[in-house]
């Protein structure tokens, strides 16, 4: 089978575009994650390989979710998209643990036409992909995907955010999200639609990947109950994801469905 | 007996300069004077600590007690997470200000704070440690730590130095 020299830009194309989970990193930086005092805070979201610089594409906020400690929805302020990265400020004004995310869902086909014998390729929502697929189109393959990028700031006294239930989530065991430190174990659980995430893979990688030759990132996997743990060798910001695939889709068409995870979290000294 | 107690009471009330205590413990932490272009009094907070991390009595917290409604230049709260250690362990439950705990910040000099005969008496018995940390804006930080049994067998005076950011710190129990 010969891909047309459209078919193979319109694919890089997209790909680029969505900033691929696996080619680049997805991150939310926020300015601090402990507070003693209301204040606003900013955030930089942002697609690069580098940790935490943003050098390659801005992330799309209309997927934008910020909830307060009482779980009710917080608007961001002066939300800019610039050339390489998106950024936001959060008013965070009552004591507990905020969260902030961005939380993309999709689907993407690809298919052949049957007139043509050409592969193609439509991304979008359930509904707007049953519009592009022809009704003739054979070798239909749909993928369902969710994605979370998220990072937490608490004011005060931390609490505990509410679960989300759906796609991969990570959860503290002991502690808060935001009151890691140097030198001190830390444990999380990931869960799949509230359910243990058992056997996962995770990836944690601490900042500033420009200034050091390796990355230096450490792989844990998660056990029966989901849980990992971390124990923190310095202070600084660092990211943590995850992915997985299942076939407990929505659509009647997919077979299988992406989950993707990443999280900041800032370890102080 | 008496006679010995008599004299060691003026003799340590001239060393603090202040009143002998009744009983208890007392400390004497010193905020150094510092050279240096731009100087803030720093934020510090004193506590008795138990060997678990848990936090038996929090003594003395020094910040900004302005706010904005008050002082335009008032941060009042807004740095006492800075004060890290402290913070983590029991100062982001406390609601400040807290009478006879917390206060302005304090210049450079010995300063010395007591604590309070009733919080002294809800001490168990047990090995203790006392902690002085001290963060300052456009600064450093740093934690002292003074271990002491309690009750103490007898009249005692211990003092542990910062090297940046605190000075001297003693600590007197008495029995």
């Amino acid at each position: 089978m010969t891909l047309s020299i459209r078919t193979i830009a319109l694919a890089t194309a997209m790909t680029a575009a969505l900033g691929a989970a696996h080619a680049h990193n997805a991150w939310l930086l926020p300015s601090t994650t402990v507070l003693s005092k209301p204040d606003t805070i900013s955030v930089d979201a942002a697609i690069s390989n580098d940790l935490f610089v943003a050098n390659h594409a801005a992330m799309r906020l209309e997927n934008l979710q910020i909830t307060a400690p009482d779980g009710s929805a917080v608007k961001p302020e002066s939300e800019a998209k610039l050339k390489h990265r998106s950024v936001f400020d959060v008013p965070v004004a009552t004591p507990g643990t905020y969260r902030i995310a961005v939380v993309n869902g999709g689907a993407s086909a690809s298919w052949k036409d049957k007139a043509t014998g050409q592969p193609k390729r439509a991304r979008g929502t359930a509904e707007s992909l049953a519009k592009d697929i022809p009704a003739d189109a054979q070798d239909v393959v749909v993928t369902q995907s969710i994605g979370r990028i998220e990072t937490f700031v608490t004011v005060g006294k931390p609490s505990v955010p509410k679960a989300i239930g759906q796609g991969l989530e990570m959860v503290s065991t002991a502690g808060a999200l935001t009151d890691l430190a140097k030198g001190e174990k830390a444990t999380f659980a990931l869960q799949i639609d509230g359910q243990p995430a058992k056997d996962l893979e995770v990836t944690v990688t601490a900042g500033n990947t420009q200034y050091r030759d390796k990355l230096a990132e450490f792989k844990v996997k998660t056990d029966d109950k989901g849980q990992f743990s971390v124990t923190w060798p310095a202070a600084g910001m660092y990211w943590i994801d995850a992915s997985t695939k299942d076939n407990k889709t929505t659509l009647p068409q997919a077979k299988e469905r992406r989950l993707s995870y990443a999280a900041t979290v800032e370890v102080m000294p | 007996m008496q006679v010995r107690y008599s004299l060691a009471a003026p003799a340590l009330a001239a060393l603090f300069g202040a009143p002998a205590l009744a009983a208890g413990l007392a400390a004497n932490i010193e905020v150094p004077r510092l050279n240096t272009s731009e100087y803030h009094r720093p934020y510090v907070a004193a506590w008795i600590e138990r060997p678990d991390n848990s936090v038996a009595a929090t003594v003395a917290v020094w910040y900004d007690v302005r706010t904005r409604t008050n002082n335009p230049e008032g941060e009042g709260t807004k740095w006492l997470k800075d004060l890290r250690q402290w913070w983590r362990r029991t100062g982001r439950d406390l609601e400040v200000p807290i009478d006879g705990v917390t206060g302005a910040t304090k210049p450079a000099g010995k300063h010395q704070i007591n604590l309070a005969d009733a919080a002294t008496a809800k001490l168990a018995p047990g090995a203790y440690k006392f902690v002085v940390e001290a963060a300052r804006e456009v600064g450093g930080r740093e934690v002292v730590t003074i271990p002491f049994q309690w009750p103490p067998a007898k009249a005692d005076q211990q003092s542990a130095s910062g090297s940046s950011e605190l000075g001297e710190i003693k600590l007197e129990l008495k029995p």
